[in-house]
């Protein structure tokens, strides 16, 4: 596939003015980063082969495996032509805190990240929201409302994942591509307004 | 001391030394490093001896004849990440690819860049 020249808006882009852009998605496992990344965007497959570290060895156990000296890691991956030139890349992997290896490289000039979570499991988001606080990373929080998942004041989720009062929560369903649509245009609107002083009419 | 078959994952694992024998076992690119969503070019210079190179550097190169980056060619060829980054390493020390982080990679995001994605999404 030679994406530059099938792209819809046609011509070929130099390498210059190819703009790939990094949205990141986290959440723990099972809460629906694959389905949100493939409602909205051509999911594909993409993994990692990758050296096992030190910090990886201490969490991952390598009994009845000790040749073993590489960690597969499958991530959801996503991509979003807007224009031929300026496309969305969306990486989705595990937010738990063995998979920060990988985390540092994805963060690296990204625009922003979302981290998806379930009200019935809240727990399971505070590793990714504490990564990319720590790092400065803007974000917001989606919530996938499953069928038959209470439904919880946003309040009350702020409260208790300890989110800053301007830090957006948005509800979605990850299996609606309007929703997760939504939940993307929160983030950069979040991004817009974090990167402005002066306030932004119309689009907060 | 485990046995032969126990140096293998489960199958869903796959055997956990064969990619990087594409790469002589080397797990490091060479030169610089390079992001994820650099952008990755065929330079369509000639190849002296095309024989020389191994069929996934081929495949990669091909991927690269129209500007990619390095993801989309790790998703493409069906390779680790870690493996495909050697192999374009590689390419760019035979003079066969140029290798560009995006613009937008080096600083923040301007505000500009933003309200154009911000637009092409609501488009969708």
């Amino acid at each position: 596939m030679d994406y530059g020249v099938s792209d819809p808006a046609g011509g070929n882009p130099s390498p210059g003015q190819y703009r790939a852009i990094k949205i990141l998605l986290a959440g723990g496992f099972g809460v629906g980063k694959t389905t949100l990344v493939g409602a909205v965007s051509e999911i594909r497959p993409l993994r990692t082969e990758e050296p096992l570290t030190e910090g990886s060895l201490r969490t991952d156990s390598t009994v009845g495996v000790e040749g073993k000296t590489t960690t597969t890691v499958a991530m959801d991956f996503g991509r979003i032509s807007l224009r031929s030139d300026l496309v969305l890349y969306l990486f989705g992997t595990p937010g738990q805190q063995r998979f920060w290896f990988m985390w540092d490289e994805l963060a690296i000039g990204a625009l922003g990240a979302v981290v998806l979570a379930d009200t019935r499991r809240l727990a399971d988001s505070f590793p990714a929201i504490d990564y990319f606080e720590r790092r400065q990373i803007p974000f917001i929080v989606a919530l996938n409302c499953f069928d038959g998942a209470r439904k919880y004041d946003r309040e009350d989720v702020r409260l208790a994942l300890d989110l800053e009062p301007g830090l957006p929560i948005v509800l979605c369903d990850a299996r609606s591509k309007e929703s997760a649509k939504q939940v993307l245009i929160a983030l950069v609107e979040h991004v817009l307004v974090t990167a402005s002083e002066e306030p932004l009419s119309g689009i907060a | 001391m485990p046995s032969n078959d126990e140096r293998w994952l489960d199958a869903e694992a796959g055997p956990v030394v064969r990619p990087y024998a594409l790469t002589q076992g080397r797990t490091r690119p060479a030169g610089e490093s390079f992001d994820l969503v650099a952008t990755v070019m065929a330079t369509h210079v000639a190849i002296a001896d095309p024989s020389a190179l191994a069929p996934e550097h081929v495949s990669v190169l091909r991927l690269a004849r129209a500007p990619t980056t390095v993801a989309d060619i790790a998703s493409d060829v069906d390779l680790p990440l870690g493996v495909v980054r050697i192999i374009l390493a590689d390419l760019r020390e035979l003079g066969l690819v140029a290798i560009r982080t995006p613009v937008v990679m080096a600083e923040r995001i301007d505000k500009h860049t933003l309200r154009e994605v911000l637009n092409g999404l609501r488009g969708l």
